[in-house]
């Protein structure tokens, strides 16, 4: 049994689909990555799994369930007491995802009030003792500071001891790195990944930034558009990707290009809720597009394990199949 | 002016940058050094990449350079006249050489202004072109960075990211300059676009004999753009020099550990991490001695008190008195 099963997943605002009919799962210990432009569905596909997804939103799904539990059909009051327990939640501006008026220590300790409860000295003892896990120097006077006291890679220890202050199976962490400088990250992402393996999580890892994910995933899926285009294990979709889009997007890498003078640019941007063109959404900014892709949408090939969402896969060696 | 290279564009002398901070009615007040002592050189079609983490002053650099702030102390010469001693005049003249783009596309331009407008602000402040003049040269510079006629009467707000990045781009060009200071311009935008809006600049650069001050966090995109690299930390340089040097051959341990730091997407390529420790320290009160020696594992003592001057050492300019002194073991750093 996974640990998270999501079967043809949906999120519509209206009449747009934000996310269309995306399948994944998590296993236990497994770190996934979820990769993708900006406004390619990663975050609000995530927010329907926290169950965050609200009016206008509509959330549809053959199955998401947790732990063999299904999410969608239960009540609400024991969907609420699993979010922020057994399944937790990084957000990517941690500036801004504290609250200014509560102190640090209060925060973490609403977290664990909810979730476990105890006296009040128990859950001070707690909530130093996630400090210290998170590598906060000092944890017993930090306790009393104030989010604008802290810097942002600061800021982002406490969001995760926070998160993690349930001892949750699966975090989600929404870019949890993208508002800090790389020795920063580096930290961060360390830190993430040595609680993930002590503590058998399940990461989600939703991020730009291919490069770090090829560093830390297990599984990795390329969304575009609402869609999952590709999946499958972070060695093979890298060196061996078998959509156009993931190899367009490593290709626009600089460290891609070196000792070139220009970078290979995928044109255009991903179609927003009007410019949504038929067939394969992709079509436009394909390069290996052919009529058949501009008026079908390609079915999506392929298990769980490895799946690739085109008409016209690509082969080992990069090129389209025949 | 004794300068012999006829391609030199843009020379900073011992660039300094300090301000009074106030720390409230009974404390004295305390002096940021935002920027301190910073020399370079820019050559016509060519660029200086400013590397460093947030609050190391790459910014405020830009600033200086464009003339948004005037330094505390030092020399900016352009093409041989110094830029701090001119008279007002002299000055608006030739601040239209230098001009700056800014990093977040969706701040810098004006909602209520129509893009033609906003490309033709600088002409209008600037120079003396009639109004059909104007909007020519905009239509012009508009196809130059890849957008399209119509676009002349749109707001800001209907543009992606990337194309907003080009009118921003757009508008730095206006004013034929030589130099543009561009500041994080790719960082808020995905890789896709990124490649995109370098390739324009990559472009523009080879048609108009441009040179860039390019200011950013990202190892890669410098490493992809850039001729000369200069490493910053808390207002100073510790490391500077021609690129295929600094990326080849780093020596200061602050650029070994922003290189190991960023993640690289071909397993063989990846180096075991030097681990910082710590954040940068804040400015209002940096450590004594080497601003980077609590953070760094080849310190010492001498590292605590006397502060590293630049040194030439090959090809490139290094602060550090570790490397100095050839005790820092690469081998085993990097193992």
């Amino acid at each position: 049994m996974s640990l998270l099963q999501l079967e043809n997943l949906s999120v519509t605002f209206g009449k747009f689909k934000a996310v269309n009919n995306i399948s994944y799962k998590v296993e236990e210990g497994e770190v996934l990555g979820i990769v993708g432009e900006s406004g390619s569905g990663k975050s609000v596909s995530s927010l329907s799994i926290m169950g965050l997804i609200d009016f206008p939103g509509k959330v549809e799904a053959d199955k998401l369930s947790f732990n063999g539990q299904d999410l969608l059909n239960m009540p609400e009051k024991q969907r609420r007491k699993l979010t922020g327990s057994e399944i937790a939640m990084i957000f990517q501006d941690p500036m801004t995802s504290l609250n200014p008026c509560f102190t640090v220590g209060y925060q973490i300790i609403e977290a664990l009030k909810t979730h476990q409860g105890g006296s009040k000295k128990e859950l001070n003892a707690r909530a130093v003792e996630l400090l210290n896990q998170v590598g906060i120097p000092a944890p017993e006077t930090r306790l009393s500071a104030y989010p604008h006291q802290l810097s942002g890679g600061m800021s982002q220890r406490v969001m995760i001891a926070m998160a993690i202050a349930c001892n949750p199976k699966l975090l989600i962490a929404d870019e949890p790195t993208t508002a800090l400088d790389v020795t920063i990250q580096a930290q961060i992402i360390d830190l993430l990944i040595d609680l993930q393996r002590q503590k058998q999580m399940g990461l989600v890892l939703i991020t730009h930034d291919l490069a770090l994910v090829a560093e830390v995933a297990h599984r990795v899926i390329v969304m575009y558009a609402g869609q999952i285009v590709e999946s499958g294990p972070a060695a093979e979709v890298f060196s061996t990707p078998k959509h156009p889009y993931t190899q367009a997007l490593l290709k626009s890498l600089p460290e891609s290009s070196v000792g070139q003078s220009r970078l290979d640019a995928l044109s255009g941007v991903v179609p927003g809720v009007y410019d949504r063109p038929a067939g394969c959404l992709l079509s436009p900014r394909c390069p290996y597009a052919t009529d058949l892709c501009r008026s079908t949408e390609p079915e999506t090939q392929g298990t769980l394990d490895r799946q690739v969402k085109c008409h016209t896969p690509l082969d080992v060696e990069g090129r389209p199949a025949a | 002016m004794s300068n012999t290279n006829k391609n030199l564009v843009l020379k900073g002398t011992e660039l300094r940058q300090h301000y009074v901070v106030s720390q409230g009615f009974f404390k004295e007040d305390a002096l940021v050094k935002a920027v301190d002592g910073i020399s370079f050189e820019l050559e016509r079609g060519k660029t200086l990449a400013v590397v460093g983490e947030s609050g190391c002053g790459k910014s405020t650099l830009g600033r200086m350079l464009t003339m948004i702030e005037t330094p505390t102390s030092g020399e900016l010469d352009y093409k041989g006249q110094n830029l701090l001693t001119l008279s007002k005049s002299e000055q608006m003249a030739l601040r239209q050489r230098i001009q700056i783009i800014f990093q977040n596309p969706y701040g810098s331009l004006n909602p209520r202004k129509k893009i033609g407008d906003i490309l033709e602000e600088p002409l209008v402040i600037n120079t003396k072109l009639t109004k059909a003049e104007r909007k020519q040269k905009a239509l012009a510079i508009m196809s130059k960075v890849g957008l399209k006629t119509e676009h002349y009467d749109r707001y800001p707000h209907m543009f992606s990211g990337g194309q907003r990045q080009r009118i921003a781009i757009a508008r730095g060009l206006m004013l034929d300059p030589n130099v543009i200071v561009a500041d994080e311009p790719v960082s808020a935008l995905d890789v896709s676009v990124q490649a995109q809006v370098l390739n324009l600049m990559m472009d523009l650069q080879e048609e108009f004999g441009l040179s860039y001050v390019f200011i950013s966090h990202d190892l890669s995109v410098v490493e992809h753009i850039a001729d000369e690299v200069m490493v910053m930390y808390l207002g100073k340089v510790v490391e500077q020099g021609p690129k295929e040097h600094i990326f080849a051959n780093p020596k200061h341990p602050y650029t070994l550990a922003l290189m190991s730091s960023t993640p690289q997407l071909s397993p063989d390529k990846r180096r075991k991490r030097i681990k910082l420790q710590g954040e940068l320290p804040s400015p209002l009160n940096p450590p004594s001695g080497c601003a980077f020696h609590g953070r760094c594992s080849f310190a010492n003592d001498r590292c605590k008190t006397e502060t590293p001057l630049l040194r030439r050492e090959g090809e490139q300019l290094i602060a550090c008195h570790a490397v100095e002194e050839q005790r820092m073991d690469l081998e085993e750093a990097l193992a």
